[in-house]
């Protein structure tokens, strides 16, 4: 049989049907905006992360070194009284010593993938007109493995650059602005004092200007030349087969090698705390409307207890206990932030599709709204929901369970 | 031997700026399978007595003995307990849960109670509405009942757990004549049961339908 608590709960929300049902509407409005508006940040901070992280290295070993290296007086004597301070660390102007040992040693490690690169400016010239470039020399082939650009090709290909010297790969948005097109060539000038033609043999398009705009990837040999540092890489680019190790691998091997390593977290660390602030805007806003729908809970819940005040006199009096009592109305907030928590879910879900067939705006016309509903928005859904509902029905439970049943008696009498 | 139940002293005082006495040192004792009224004047605290006698209010001093136990230094829930064991109420009103029927609401202090399986509580519903002479009208809610049915079946809930004790305050108060002696016949039937049942009126002519009558004036004992 079921408990007298859940059946006189279910009586009472029963004999207000239209209350309850507004109270549950409440609740699944609430949950539904959390999980569909959710879903749509997540899909968001998904998109652009995977565009940021895809198309770049997950760590990037630079020739910098971040911290002096202890001086041989401070080794021998750490206790000693004299303090060294102001020590600057080395300066490796000629990029990574051992380049080519360190990326063979990162390719040798289960589930990373490197490859030498050399970074240094470099100016187009084209029609008359200069366009300053970050020039990144790198070994195709391997790069090709570190780096998603090789699927953002829009012209040629990635591997082109693998069998032609010459060869330059730049931005959708750079070849408009130039005006160039595949198979076209440019002059490139470096601060070094050199000046060479290059051909372009592939243009991409990774979606962020930064890339689109200001990269043009040449191969390593040639960056070399046109630099004047043969030889020299100042940067290996490392991909990882499982993103999340990046800060533990990064940091071992900065402690390897002494060169400066930076996880895509660090790199985009301003990006993440964006993130961070526009997830607990949305979570507060959010959160908020269920907190508003647990006012209708209590609303109701209240009313209840005005209404049903002589009906809770007569079952204290006949020897229901207090805790009873409190559980029926407790019950009664349950019944509804479940069961309005429970259609949210559906809403929500419906709420993500819905936002899914919106066009997104990102020039593709068969691009949409990216919407992400991972199980985590309907668990924090879920408990805000339950949590307001319980906390709206605990007042007027409390209030309920002490009252005193005599006064009701004596005032009905 | 001693009594069924026992007034000792009873004293009960609101406490406010102007403090009001509703009952003052009574004293009394109820034997088992006993029928009492107590008769007095509107105000005259009868009522109070009762529930002071029922445990529904705590006394300002003196005590109530069950049993020749002391019930001075209970708890609210204890007292609610012993309620639920011993005692069944009757009110002038029968404060019938409207929602549920009239079976359920029988039903309701032997669920709370839960000594009961489901099938032998609705046995025993059913067998209290039937000796009430209400079986017929088991699966209606309050709202569809006469007004004497719902006092029959305000006193099938009162009886639900088999209570040693019966108190009922205006039980008749809002039925009329027929019905209101039909009703005291009922608490006459329960005191030869075996009992001890306890009615507050101010009805004279059914008052002397009991074995015993204690008249309230003022809060005390007037005869």
């Amino acid at each position: 049989m079921t408990p007298l608590p859940l059946s006189i709960a279910f009586a009472h929300l029963w004999s207000r049907k239209r209350q309850t049902g507004v109270s549950i509407g409440g609740v699944m409005l609430g949950v539904a905006i959390f999980i569909g508006i959710g879903g749509m940040m997540n899909g968001f901070h998904h998109y652009f992360l995977s565009q940021l992280v895809d198309t770049n290295p997950h760590i990037v070993m630079s020739d910098e070194i971040r911290q002096a290296a202890p001086q041989p007086l401070t080794m021998l004597r750490p206790e000693g009284a004299v303090e060294i301070r102001r020590v600057l660390p080395r300066d490796p102007v000629r990029g990574i010593a051992g380049a080519a040992a360190i990326v063979g040693a990162l390719n040798a490690m289960d589930g990373v993938a490197a490859a030498p690169s050399l970074i240094g400016q470099v100016i187009l010239r084209h029609a008359g007109r200069d366009y300053s470039v970050t020039g990144i020399g790198v070994d195709a082939p391997r790069e090709a493995r570190v780096t998603d650009v090789v699927n953002d090709m829009v012209e040629g290909s990635f591997g082109a650059l693998a069998s032609n010297p010459d060869g330059l790969l730049i931005g959708r948005q750079l070849a408009d602005k130039m005006g160039v097109g595949l198979g076209d060539s440019l002059t490139a000038v470096t601060t070094a004092g050199t000046q060479t033609t290059l051909k372009i043999v592939g243009i991409f398009h990774t979606g962020i200007d930064a890339e689109d705009q200001y990269w043009g990837i040449v191969p390593l040999a040639r960056q070399q030349a046109m630099q004047n540092r043969p030889r020299v890489v100042n940067e290996i680019h490392i991909r990882l087969a499982d993103i999340s190790r990046s800060i533990p691998l990064a940091q071992a091997i900065e402690r390897r090698w002494g060169f400066k390593s930076a996880p895509w977290e660090e790199t985009y660390a301003r990006v993440l705390d964006v993130f961070s602030l526009q997830d607990k805007i949305m979570f507060l806003t959010t959160a908020s409307i269920l907190v508003v729908a647990g006012f209708g809970i209590f609303n109701v819940i209240s009313t209840i207890v005005l209404e049903k005040a002589r009906d809770i006199a007569i079952m204290r009096s006949i020897g229901m206990p207090s805790a009873s009592v409190v559980a029926i109305f407790l019950i009664e907030g349950i019944v509804v932030g479940v069961a309005g928590m429970m259609l949210g879910w559906l809403a929500g879900w419906g709420l993500g599709a819905l936002l899914h067939m919106v066009p997104a705006p990102t020039g593709n016309a068969a691009d949409r709204m990216p919407v992400r509903l991972t199980l985590l928005l309907f668990v924090n859904a879920s408990v805000i929901a339950l949590l307001s509902a319980v906390g709206a029905a605990w007042l007027p439970a409390r209030k309920a369970a002490r009252a005193d049943p005599l006064s009701i008696i004596r005032g009905a009498a | 031997m001693s009594p069924a139940l026992e007034a000792r002293a009873l004293t009960r005082i609101l406490p406010g700026p102007q403090p009001t006495t509703l009952v003052a040192d009574v004293d009394a004792s109820f034997e088992a399978q006993s029928f009492t009224v107590v008769t007095g004047p509107s105000g005259s605290g009868k009522s109070s007595l009762l529930y002071l006698l029922g445990l529904l209010d705590p006394p300002t001093s003196g005590d109530v003995l069950v049993n020749g136990g002391s019930t001075r230094n209970m708890g609210n829930e204890a007292r609610a307990r012993m309620r639920l064991e011993r005692f069944g109420f009757v009110f002038q009103f029968h404060f019938l849960l409207p929602e549920l029927r009239a079976i359920d609401n029988v039903m309701l202090p032997m669920r709370q109670l839960g000594r009961l399986g489901a099938a032998a509580m609705r046995s025993r519903a059913d067998d209290l509405l039937a000796s009430l002479g209400i079986e017929s009208e088991a699966l209606k809610v309050p709202g569809e009942l006469s007004g004497g049915q719902r006092q029959r079946a305000a006193i099938a809930r009162a009886l639900a757990n088999d209570p040693q004790f019966v108190l009922a305050d205006e039980p008749t108060g809002a039925l009329d004549s027929k019905n209101g002696a039909a009703v005291f016949s009922i608490f006459r039937g329960l005191a030869d049961e075996g009992r001890t049942v306890i009615v507050v009126t101010h009805d004279e002519t059914l008052a002397r339908m009991a074995g015993r009558a204690i008249h309230i004036v003022d809060g005390r004992v007037a005869g």
